[in-house]
């Protein structure tokens, strides 16, 4: 028996040769240097001074697997319509300036230059009460055309998110989707509450100020979730202890002087 | 740019069966890779086996795609294995700790008997 990708209607016992889909977009040969070489706990670099570096050095990464709440794929995607762009300079722009699009009082402590695979961003997330999240994220992917995050233990989320960009019908798209579950019982009660709705806002934001900086028209920033595994994971439930919204929350409450770091103010 | 990738369904024994991936796992590759586990699996079906011997290319909107591949067949009461995996892609099993959930052996027999099948 024999299936091709893009005929998810075909005649499955037929091999014929299609196209990809043009949300796969296809590179030209595959390179090992697109992703990081494995790593069994982050280390962090240099960050500013005014960063609250807590919850990432000496974590190891968890993605959906190793994740407790409900798995979610979430999808955000906006056309650049009118912007003369091809998804590489997107692509390019937005590894080089990642954190500048993200909504204010947010802060992303990355490289210099531009996103490679295996480099540590260090997470500063404006919380509800002006409070701070403190966490981070690894490279796992880099491409021309799309980079890829994965998260550590602790983060809200345990998490693969993709960044990517391709062109349809001579327009640039952006998209990005996450597969994500709460990495916690604690951040899984308020994934119906707060945190579904507070990522959708970020994001939704972030793909708006991009789009935006490449003079796009009539920006609209499409959404879609999924709930692939309704199941939560029980066996991750004690992924609390590693919970970086407590943790750093305990942290500012017993050393005063953080209280001037980024806390979603500035 | 085209590309093809070619995925074939193998039953390895009464309780296994095996997806034999030629070339690319990318999000691309969702519709006709969910179609080869229909395929892989019937009632009779306990493990099944990737073959990626022959893989040609994987990116990070594949590594999705095998997690939600993972769902699928643990919701099925199944187990996922693998084998054929170059270094390189083995590392990035590890990297992403897909291999915490898919078993990682050297060859298909030693799948199949990891599997009991």
């Amino acid at each position: 028996m024999t299936t091709e990708t893009g005929q998810p209607g075909g005649d499955p016992t037929e091999a014929i040769p299609t196209e990809a889909s043009p949300a796969a977009p296809m590179p030209a040969a595959p390179a090992a240097s697109n992703w990081a070489a494995p790593v069994s706990r982050l280390a962090v670099g240099v960050v500013p001074t005014d960063a609250l570096n807590l919850n990432v050095a000496g974590r190891r990464l968890a993605g959906p697997v190793q994740g407790f709440g409900q798995l979610w794929q979430k999808t955000y995607r906006v056309r650049l319509t009118g912007a003369d762009v091809t998804p590489a300079a997107v692509i390019r722009t937005w590894k080089e300036h990642f954190g500048d699009f993200w909504p204010k009082g947010n802060h992303f402590y990355g490289p210099l230059t531009s996103l490679q695979p295996g480099e540590v961003a260090l997470l500063n997330l404006a919380l509800p009460g002006k409070m701070t999240l403190s966490t981070g994220v690894l490279v796992i992917f880099a491409d021309d055309e799309s980079f890829a995050f994965m998260t550590p233990e602790g983060h809200q989320f345990a998490s693969f998110i993709t960044f990517s960009s391709y062109a349809d019908d001579g327009v640039a798209v952006v998209q990005i989707q996450a597969l994500l579950r709460a990495s916690d019982p604690l951040y899984e009660l308020s994934m119906p509450i707060v945190a579904q709705r507070t990522e959708d806002r970020f994001w939704n934001d972030t793909l708006w100020a991009l789009a935006a900086s490449f003079g796009a028209a009539d920006v609209t920033v499409e959404m879609e979730r999924v709930c692939v595994d309704h199941r939560r994971q029980w066996r991750y439930a004690g992924n609390i202890r590693q919970n970086a919204a407590i943790r750093t929350a305990l942290y500012k409450l017993t050393h005063p002087r953080a209280w001037f770091h980024h806390s979603g103010d500035a | 740019m085209t590309t093809t990738t070619t995925i074939e369904v193998r039953r390895l024994s009464p309780s296994a069966s095996s997806i034999i991936i030629h070339g690319d796992i990318t999000s691309g590759t969702e519709p006709a890779l969910m179609d080869a586990c229909a395929q892989a699996s019937d009632d009779a079906t306990r493990s099944i086996v990737l073959d990626f011997s022959d893989l040609a290319y994987l990116n990070s909107g594949g590594i999705g795609l095998l997690v939600t591949l993972l769902v699928r067949v643990q919701r099925q009461g199944q187990r996922l294995l693998a084998f054929g995996l170059s270094e390189h892609y083995r590392q990035i099993f590890e990297l992403t700790r897909l291999d915490d959930a898919i078993g990682i052996h050297d060859s298909e027999a030693a799948a199949l008997v990891a599997a009991g099948a």
